[in-house]
């Protein structure tokens, strides 16, 4: 199955292993994910005013790269565009949901974006996960690990881009369950975390760097109190939020213990046995030692 | 009129919110707001210009937990950045661009001016 990909900035540098990783469980799963040629910046959060037009042409150009791609014979009949940032995502989905719904918006988009083809509101823009679930399965999904996560404790964060507003989330707004199910399909076992879907803060990391510490050490706290080893995220902010912050959650924090927070796909990736392309050397707070204490690395694979 | 200009940008109701406070309730920011969202609603539909000056809007991050949990559907988050909006275009930034740390991720720093400068 071959599907167009739109990275993102910020897969392209701080989240480099959140690509990587995807990339190669996407292929094990026999999904080739296909990144649009000459994608820009979707502007990360979406412009919320009723007459702003200007901030939504970057998301609805990138639409149009699909298009061209059908066009072009790359793809064949797949309108389907596959996201892995949470906050692309998001903005994608919802310009593409303000043109297809507003023929006047999308008409000024259109005659602004002169040297490009028009956009025929033909996009259906789709987080990975949600083909995981709905086109692979669970079960398929299942059948497909070669290294079970036995004993890892895995808590689900699922943060605020991929769940709302809910025309745009993929799942319940208050009460998800796909990663859920994804960490049972990966032979993990679920922490549960009443901060699941708590905003980190976003962000407010450039300029008030305590905020976002007092909810990393609110949200690690709720999955450790339910077991957790581990947290896992789709969203580059997020997990630089949880991550990166850490450092000083401890300083606010006296006794705070760190906890690795990793994207799904580096998981899903050793589960499928690519040990190496799921990149632990690029998170900040090294998950290594854990993966290696519960003996799910550095272990023989059995093909 | 303060409150025509926020429905106008937001698109929003504003009569539509019966204060029962259930966005403050959800907010994962309310603890470092001056105002409460429900009560700039409020401020806003007594045309109160000092709502303009709260620190709020500024705080909301935009996680859209109040509009899921709004039981009228209003879109608080749509709001707040009318609020922000009426400052941002006259050209007043909330942050320093020349200030921010560029090693941070690209997420963080384009969301912070989209939504912190005009």
């Amino acid at each position: 199955m071959k599907l167009p990909y739109y990275p993102g900035c910020t897969l392209k540098k701080n989240a480099k292993n959140f690509e990587i990783s995807a990339m190669a469980a996407a292929k094990h799963l026999g999904i080739e994910l296909i990144e649009l040629p000459r994608w820009n910046c979707c502007g990360a959060v979406s412009s919320l005013t009723s007459d702003d037009v200007m901030h939504h042409v970057a998301a609805i150009r990138n639409l149009v790269r699909v298009q061209q791609m059908n066009d072009d014979g790359i793809l064949e009949n797949e309108y389907r565009l596959i996201v892995l940032c949470s906050m692309c995502f998001n903005v994608l989905k919802r310009s593409n949901m303000l043109v297809t719904s507003n023929a006047s918006m999308l008409n000024t988009i259109n005659s602004f974006m002169d040297t490009e083809p028009d956009y025929e509101g033909t996009v259906e823009v789709k987080h990975f996960l949600e083909i995981l679930r709905d086109e692979i399965g669970f079960e398929r999904l299942k059948n497909a690990v070669r290294n079970p996560l036995k004993g890892l404790k895995i808590s689900p964060y699922y943060g605020c881009t991929l769940l709302r507003p809910k025309e745009i989330g993929i799942d319940d707004a208050e009460s998800p369950s796909i990663m859920e199910n994804l960490i049972e399909a990966l032979g993990g076992d679920v922490a549960d975390n009443p901060y699941k879907s708590l905003c980190c803060g976003s962000y407010h990391t450039v300029g008030n760097a305590e905020v976002v510490a007092q909810r990393t050490y609110k949200i690690i706290e709720g999955a450790r109190r339910n077991g957790a080893d581990v947290i896992i995220t789709s969203c580059p902010l997020c997990a630089f939020n949880l991550d990166n912050r850490q450092a000083l959650t401890e300083k606010l924090y006296p006794g705070f213990k760190r906890m690795p927070i990793l994207y799904f796909t580096q998981l899903m990736a050793l589960a499928f046995g690519y040990e190496k392309e799921a990149g632990f050397d690029g998170n900040f707070i090294n998950p290594i030692p854990l993966l290696e204490e519960k003996g799910l690395i550095g272990m023989k694979v059995q093909k | 009129m303060l409150l025509e200009k926020v429905e106008e940008i937001s698109g929003e109701n504003l009569y539509a919110c019966y204060q029962c406070g259930r966005c403050t309730a959800g907010c994962p920011m309310s603890g470092e707001m001056d105002l409460m969202p429900n009560q700039i609603i409020l401020a806003i539909i007594r045309n109160d210009e000092s709502v303009l000056n709260a620190r709020t809007p500024w705080i909301c991050a935009q996680c859209y937990q109040c509009g899921v949990r709004c039981p009228k559907n209003v879109d608080i988050a749509k709001i707040m950045e009318a609020l922000r909006e009426i400052k941002l275009r006259k050209n007043v930034n909330y942050i320093d661009v020349r200030k921010i740390n560029r090693s941070y991720p690209q997420i963080a720093i384009v969301a912070a001016m989209r939504k912190f400068t005009g």
